[in-house]
């Protein structure tokens, strides 16, 4: 199903601020016409990702999640992707174990220049979601995890 | 909490396709909103001033903007804060405009979620707390890094302005690609003879030490204090004792050195001195030709050197700078033409690149100023240039124009005419491109008062024919096939980015577009910053520049430096790691990861914790996310913070019905 047609699906992104905030930003600027069911979360580099956010995200309810971050080597924090790599790495095996399919969440490096990146990462991550349709209902009817604020907050 | 909601309609940006009055009749309905307003340009004097009046008169806590990114106006909006008695960092943005309203026209599905970012921006505004900034030293001195035009401006500007300059240059001499011009259009004026007292200026200039011959070899540190280290390529030559004399040169038995200075038209001896006019004015022995290295034997420069200055076992030498400041000046390359191969670029003697034409035109030069084939060093008579050799081509990963070679063929085909007058120049183009100030004017002059001739079309083939040269091309304004014969054909190389370029951006944690070039922080409104703060640009590293925008970037740059070093402490931005002492158990992964060497290790009642210094840290967040225990938590963007944005975004999935 493109995405296009039919109702929007629910997709977070979790965006480095220095690349791909801004490779969205230019791909906005450019006029890049993107399907809208995407909505980002900025951070301020793909080494602060935790993967709980991820998993967080899908079992509450997301149907998809994408991570992109500047492209390796030219990280603003200089290392801040190569960790993530490691760990979203880690994560993408570990999702078949929790009952999600690893097909909702990718991981992606785009930089602030490549707004046309953008937009094709944008639009493919969203077909794959659609292709795939809404998250299965038990992880949707679950109760929404609540709140379990850490202390430290 | 009071919070503000401001849905901007950045005139009809937003508006058109984003119902900004419904986004923010939902606002009100979202927790701790007490007030919430749709208005016409947030980011303008009446919008600011609507935002402070609001915070007054509602007893608001925190704010937040929907609008355009917040790499734009953040920084904007948290002095508007501040103007209304908050603090900076209890504010929130919501970006509507780049990742809404201007990628789809759907208003419905727009508006839905334009209020779903604002339902995370207030979710994650409810979290917030008031931040302060420490204030550090700052260590005034600069390095500018590349010594052609762009860095040499910089330098002087900055050294004029009271401030220690270390300028590090990876060849011989200072001056870039303009040291080897012979004129400079649009006026035509003597390229040496405006560049050379500024290369002298730099030599002399009490505040600026020069390490040519050099490169850096990593930077570590952030703004108001890096530390750079600086490789000093082994000479073998001592440049204290060299005084430049040149009597090696004379006496060097090894004359087959390549000569980089003159593009490798003709040779140089072993031990050189790039040009009469090099900064520093010293000799260097190149061991790839000399024959105290090749073969063991000869030793004639030692023996010569009035001042004993040659050191054959001269090492590499790694040198330590503390900056507060670094401005990248490597300007570009050129493009390398024998990847056409139907141009016969590197087969055959007489096509030349256009700066190897420039060596020949230039009276320093190594035909000292005479037009010669290099096969049979005839003065040729009919020329022709090729232009967007290397530009304008997407299939060889191209596709940008280059700028200058419109016009720097316009004024070789001048020059050409007044050292020849009885030859004929050609130019085949695709556009002529002469947008500065006088230069239009320039490539007119070009054809009508010197008879260049301009054929409109790429040149496909260039092949011998006796002893000249067949140019054949297309003529698109006649339709027609060409072909011009040639004694000399001349390629117009396009820019391309240093060499090394990449490898330098990570050393200086900036970013580089496709091609290598270094990006600005802004394209319109911060053309010599970068995103990583103390780190600047200048000249042709950023594009392809011509020497006043290369100058004026050279300025440009000196100039920021020179206002952030007004200040004699800068404040940090206080979004860093803190630790919760309670909940550390002293693992130290956090000290681990942290790239910036940002974390400690702290004695703290007989138990070993971590401690963050504020100053140091840059707020990225890699430990927060590598702590077993969640005891480092970066402000502004902590757990807590950004699992209520995913609960915001999660939860409402459930609730919105899609029909
Ligand atoms: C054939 C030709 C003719 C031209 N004619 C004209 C003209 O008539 N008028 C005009 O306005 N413009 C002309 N130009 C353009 C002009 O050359 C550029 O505008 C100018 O050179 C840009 O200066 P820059 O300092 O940015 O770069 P550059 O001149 O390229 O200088 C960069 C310097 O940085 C050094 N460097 C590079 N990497 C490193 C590193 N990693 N570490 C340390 N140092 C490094 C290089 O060695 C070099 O010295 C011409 C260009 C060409 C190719
Ligand atoms: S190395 Fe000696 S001979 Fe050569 S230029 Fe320097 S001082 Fe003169
Ligand atoms: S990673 Fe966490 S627990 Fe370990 S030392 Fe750092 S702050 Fe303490």
């Amino acid at each position: 199903m493109p995405a296009s047609a039919g109702s929007e699906l629910r997709i977070v992104g979790f965006l480095c601020n220095w690349c791909s905030y801004g490779g969205a930003d230019t791909a906005g600027v450019g006029r890049f016409t993107q399907p809208t069911d995407l909505r980002i979360i900025r951070v301020p580099c793909s080494g602060r990702i935790d993967p709980l956010f991820v998993v967080k995200a899908l079992m509450g309810g997301a149907d998809g999640v994408l991570v992109s971050g500047c492209h390796p080597r030219d990280c603003h924090y200089s290392q801040g992707n190569f960790y993530a790599r490691r760990r979203l790495e880690v994560l993408k095996r570990f999702l078949p174990t929790l009952g999600i399919d690893p097909k909702r969440f990718e991981y992606t490096w785009v930089s602030a220049s490549e707004g046309q990146r953008w937009q094709s990462v944008v639009t493919k991550f969203t077909e794959q979601i659609h292709a795939l349709g809404p998250a299965p209902n038990q992880c949707r009817s679950a109760q929404a995890p609540q709140e379990a604020e850490r202390s430290a907050g | 909490m009071k919070i503000g909601v401001f849905v901007c309609h950045c005139g009809s940006n937003i508006a058109g396709t984003v119902d900004t009055a419904k986004v923010a009749e939902a606002a009100r309905q979202m927790p701790e909103v007490a007030f919430a307003t749709d208005t016409m340009y947030a980011c303008s004097e009446p919008g600011q001033a609507g935002v402070v009046q609001a915070v007054k008169e509602h007893g608001l806590d925190g704010v937040v903007v929907a609008s355009c990114t917040p790499r734009m106006h953040e920084l904007t909006f948290r002095r508007t804060l501040e103007r209304a008695g908050l603090n900076r960092y209890m504010f929130e943005m919501a970006n509507i405009r780049e990742h809404v309203s201007w990628i789809g026209k759907d208003m419905q599905a727009n508006t839905r979620k334009a209020t779903d970012l604002v339902g995370i921006a207030v979710e994650k505004l409810r979290r917030d707390k008031p931040l302060t900034a420490k204030k550090f030293d700052i260590c005034k001195r600069v390095m500018v890094i590349g010594g052609g035009v762009a860095g040499i401006q910089a330098a002087l500007d900055m050294a004029e302005g009271g401030l220690e300059v270390v300028l590090v240059e990876r060849s011989a001499t200072i001056g870039g690609k303009m040291a080897k011009l012979d004129k400079t259009f649009p006026t035509v004026d003597c390229s040496s003879c405006i560049l050379g007292p500024k290369m002298v200026d730099v030599s002399q200039h009490p505040n600026i030490t020069l390490y040519a011959y050099s490169e850096v070899e990593s930077v570590s540190g952030f703004v108001g204090n890096f530390d750079v280290k600086v490789r000093r390529k082994a000479r073998y030559v001592n440049w204290e004792a060299c005084t430049g004399c040149g009597l090696c040169m004379e006496k060097c038995p090894s004359k087959k050195a390549k000569d980089d200075f003159n593009e490798q038209i003709g040779t140089t001896t072993a031990i050189n001195i790039p040009s009469p006019q090099a900064i520093p004015k010293k000799a260097k022995i190149d061991p790839e030709f000399c024959r105290q290295f090749t073969k063991g034997k000869c030793g004639v420069c030692a023996k010569i050197c009035p001042s004993g200055a040659i050191e054959y076992d001269q090492q590499d030498e790694v040198v330590g700078e503390k900056v507060g400041a670094i401005i990248a000046a490597t300007g570009f390359d050129l493009f390398d033409y024998t990847r056409y191969g139907e141009y016969g670029g590197g087969r055959y003697p007489d096509v030349i690149t256009s700066i190897q034409y420039e060596r020949m035109l230039s009276a320093s030069g190594p035909t000292g100023g005479h037009i010669k084939r290099p096969s049979d060093s005839k003065e040729p008579k009919s020329i022709v240039f090729v232009q967007c050799v290397g530009s304008r081509d997407k299939s060889i990963g191209r596709p940008y124009c280059s700028g200058f070679c419109c016009m720097y063929t316009a004024k070789q085909a001048i020059l050409t005419k007044d050292h020849i007058p009885d030859s004929q120049s050609y130019v085949f183009y695709m556009d002529i491109r002469a947008p500065g100030k006088n230069y239009d004017e320039f490539t007119r002059r070009g054809m009508e008062e010197y008879g260049t001739q301009y054929i409109r079309g790429r040149v496909s083939m260039i092949y011998p024919q006796g002893d000249k040269y067949i140019v054949r091309g297309a003529d698109t304004l006649l339709g027609t096939q060409v072909e011009v014969e040639a004694d000399l054909v001349v390629l117009a190389v396009g820019a391309e980015s240093s060499k090394g370029s990449p490898e330098l951006a990570e050393k200086l944690r900036i970013s580089y577009d496709a091609y290598g070039f270094f990006m600005e922080s802004h394209p319109k409104l911060k053309p010599v910053e970068t995103n990583t703060a103390g780190v600047y640009l200048a000249g042709s590293c950023q594009g392809p520049k011509d020497i006043p925008s290369s100058v004026g970037q050279g300025s440009a740059a000196a100039a920021k430096v020179l206002s952030l070093f007004s200040r004699s402490q800068l404040e940090s931005d206080p979004q860093v790691s803190m630790v919760d002492i309670k909940r550390c158990i002293g693992c130290g992964k956090c000290i681990a990861t942290c790239p910036f060497g940002a974390i400690e290790a702290i004695d703290f009642r007989g138990q070993p914790k971590a401690q963050v210094i504020e100053t140091v840290c840059q707020g990225c967040g890699i430990c927060t996310a590598t702590c077993p225990q969640g005891a480092i938590q970066l402000q502004h963007f902590t757990d807590n913070q950004i699992l209520a944005e995913v609960n915001a975004l999660c939860q409402q999935a459930l609730e919105v019905n899609f029909e």
